[in-house]
């Protein structure tokens, strides 16, 4: 039944290899002038300004969790279109009441401003 | 050993060695990318047990966005390649009890016969009807009040992501 | 196309966490529009909305009401628990408004996550799926860790709540990965369809997934229920979080692990009843011992009642061991009892302290008798009631639990809890001494009885006193709750 997902891995083996060949390739062929201009990381061509290696704010993190928590919301929603014309009402009503309860969430974190960046 | 075999077994050394890099890899964005690796393999299992659903899943939420969590959170605690020290207490513990379990789990399986309640969905089932409507089915029928309890539990996560991360409530 | 059955829903089984929930949503929307200083109308609202689901509940009592396709079982042994979970969110409503105010710490969140956390602890009752149940300890979980933390500005809080997050997490996987291994082997995750798979299929039943997966049960509600040896996050994690937290912790989610953990074990594993009493008397044995030998060490009284806590869980288990009418409606009886002393005793700590300054020490609690006798009284009632004295709740209570072990041939079981509840009265009887025969050291100005802690600590007394004068009429309602 794996035949169905050879395409798949095909295709992740193509990926690796054009990964791959094309950087040990370049190492083998092309030509070597190391400057530590070109050690720099890329900063839009300005100069790099501090390292980028700073402590992240934790507004990130309260975007990412939110994210996951809708995200997961979306999950629930895949299986249930499939099926969606032969659960017929009863299906509306129920996922209607679980996007509900999750729509106070999001109605929560609107108004507290969660999702402004302060 | 047959194909399919074969490639279970690849996989599942690449699940072992990607599992043992997390939790060895002093640079913990090292050890987080190994965790994305160990949950691809995972993904791959699913696909092999006629769970694409689940693989599906596996990758877009566990290697997709818990990934970016837990890579924000390294870089919120701006945690470094891990100092020289070395927590070593209970190695001498912990390899003995590692030791007896496997030891056990060996055990168990060479003696005795592991084969629980065999189920109405076999993998024909699923090839004909679809794992993503199985799937729907006992969920939107059987196990209605665990998924309605679900969204209570996603809304208490929601709170407790503003009440305990955000900066001022 | 042929349409799926719909399953038969009976809103009627859920209605007590329905009323919970639907509440505890409509308080999440109000709480963002109310200024900070007007928060405490939202317990009072939080108040009717558990007063409306005791009314069902105690409605429904004898007329068991099944629903979602056996799901969910709302029966005389839910309706007991969920009077235990109500009783226990609205005494910690009541002793939270004053606590929140003075740690400013006053966010209105903390009366939606109370709600959602007995909407959990009520759906680990009424559950008769391990899904079911699974999701409620979750739901109740998640809404712990928060409020184990919800002192945003305290150090020790955001310690608790990151340590039993990392703890409580842990320990889920050991229930789930039970509850997975339990449904590979026998599969079904109903409880009753497993106990029907065991007793249909007895060759099979010796199988080991099956002792695996029962065996990461039991790992996973000693978790949740802080039995010896998986105890290590209480005595952390109840001196750090909020103390009404704290009070909630120790008694209503205790209940509500030992709620699931019964059901599962009586109902689903009876067949193995030789192994997990086997098991669970060894448990018991550590819990008792380990509780309080570890309690006799501690100054901070928040620690000595975590520490007490692990102790009156091992009581509890002993009732378990027993595994028969008394000792399991022993155990209900005994959670009841324990809920009205413990928070009791939380509300006299919480009013002892000021902001800043917990006074958590036993020492601080230096000639209460003088400054405050009636305070100092009702904290001498709850701690004899801890102890197991005559005539509180607490002596009644062990008394049932242990005469249920001797009426099952655990002897030796009883005579340990009882030398063990001996060694208790050491602990408790410090404070006492502390309270009475030291002279004041502070003039305790700042402490103040504000009417919502006058009628906690009168229900309190009230509850440990009847209970402990009357108990025929309770331990009846027990004895009908446990026939499932």
């Amino acid at each position: 039944m794996l035949g169905a997902y050879l395409p798949i891995i095909v295709l992740v083996i193509v990926a690796a290899l054009f990964g791959l060949v094309s950087v040990v390739m370049s190492s083998i062929i092309g030509q070597k002038k190391p400057s530590p201009v070109k050690l720099q990381p890329y900063e839009c061509g300005c100069e790099p300004v501090g390292s980028a290696r700073e402590r992240f704010s934790i507004k990130f993190y309260l975007i990412a969790m939110l994210f996951i928590l809708f995200d997961i919301e979306c999950v629930f929603l895949y299986p249930w279109a499939v099926l969606y014309k032969r659960l017929g009402l009863f299906g509306l009503a129920e996922m209607g009441l679980f996007i509900v309860i999750l729509f106070v969430g999001y109605i929560y974190v609107w108004k507290k401003g969660a999702l402004e960046w302060e | 050993m047959d194909i399919q075999t074969l490639f279970f077994a690849v996989v599942a050394a690449v699940a072992i060695l990607s599992g043992i890099l997390v939790i060895t890899c002093r640079n913990p964005i090292n050890s987080a990318l190994s965790l994305v690796m160990t949950f691809f393999c995972l993904a791959t299992f699913y696909v092999m047990l006629d769970a694409p659903f689940m693989a599906a899943i596996q990758v877009i939420v566990y290697a997709g966005a818990i990934m970016v969590l837990i890579i924000f959170v390294i870089m919120l605690l701006n945690v470094r390649v891990e100092s020289g020290k070395k927590y070593t207490h209970g190695v001498l513990i912990g390899s003995i009890m590692a030791v007896l379990l496997l030891f056990e789990a060996f055990y168990f399986l060479n003696r005795s016969s592991l084969t629980g309640a065999r189920g109405m969905i076999d993998a024909n089932v699923v090839q004909n009807v679809g794992h993503v409507e199985l799937i729907g089915r006992a969920m939107y029928t059987d196990f209605l009040l665990p998924f309605e309890i679900t969204s209570i539990l996603l809304l208490v996560a929601i709170i407790g992501a503003v009440i305990l991360a955000k900066k001022k409530i | 196309m042929e349409t799926i059955a719909i399953p038969a829903v009976n809103l009627a089984a859920i209605m007590p966490e329905t009323v919970l929930s639907v509440v505890g949503m409509i308080l999440l929307l109000i709480n963002v529009f109310l200024p900070t200083e007007k928060k405490a109308y939202l317990g009072y609202l939080s108040l009717i909305g558990i007063a409306v689901s005791l009314f069902y509940t105690m409605n429904g009592w004898g007329t068991p009401q099944e629903g979602f396709n056996g799901s969910v079982l709302l029966d005389n042994f839910s309706h007991f628990f969920n009077v235990i979970f109500l009783l226990c969110s609205a005494l910690t409503i009541l002793i939270a408004d004053q606590y929140v105010q003075r740690e400013e710490c006053n966010h209105g969140e903390l009366y939606p996550l109370i709600l959602f956390a007995t909407t959990g602890m009520m759906f680990m009752a009424s559950g008769t799926d391990l899904m079911t149940i699974f999701l409620g300890l979750e739901v109740l979980s998640i809404a712990l860790y928060i409020l184990a933390g919800f002192a945003r500005n305290n150090v020790k809080s955001n310690e608790a709540g990151l340590k039993y997050f990392l703890l409580g997490a842990f320990s889920t996987c050991f229930l789930l990965y039970g509850m997975a291994l339990t449904y590979g082997a026998t599969g079904t995750t109903k409880i009753a369809g497993i106990a029907q798979f065991i007793a249909q299929n007895s060759i099979l039943s010796k199988n080991p997934i099956l002792l695996v997966g029962m065996l990461l049960m039991a790992v996973g509600f000693s978790f949740k229920i802080a039995a010896a040896p998986f105890h290590m996050w209480t005595p952390d994690v109840y001196e750090g979080a909020p103390t009404p937290i704290t009070a909630f912790m120790s008694a209503g989610p205790k209940a509500a692990g030992f709620a699931a953990f019964l059901r599962v074990f009586l109902v689903a594993l009876p067949m193995f009843k030789a192994e997990w009493t086997s098991l669970l008397w060894a448990l018991a044995v550590l819990t008792m011992t380990f509780g309080n030998i570890t309690a006799i060490y501690q100054n901070n009284i928040k620690r000595m009642l975590a520490y007490s806590s692990i102790a009156h869980a091992g009581y509890a288990l002993v009732g378990f061991v027993a595994a028969n009418e008394v000792g399991v409606a022993g155990i209900l009886f005994y959670l009841l009892s324990y809920t009205f002393m413990n928070l009791g005793a939380f509300a006299i700590i919480i009013l002892v302290g000021k902001k800043g300054e917990p006074n958590n020490n036993v020492s601080d609690y230096a000639g209460l008798s003088v400054k405050h006798p009636a305070l100092a009284l009702a904290m001498s009632v709850f701690l004899f009631s801890l102890m197991g004295i005559p005539p509180t709740a607490g002596f009644v209570g062990k008394f049932y639990l242990f005469s249920g072990a001797i009426k099952s041939g655990y002897i030796w079981l009883a005579i340990i809890g009882v030398l063990n509840s001996a060694a208790s009265v050491y602990y408790y009887l410090r404070v006492m001494v502390f309270m009475y025969m030291k002279a004041p050291e502070e003039d305790f100005a700042w402490l103040k009885v504000t009417p919502a802690f006058f009628v906690t600590v009168v229900i309190a007394i009230a509850g440990v006193l009847v209970l402990g004068v009357a108990p025929q009429y309770f331990l009846k309602l027990a004895q009908i709750a446990v026939m499932i």
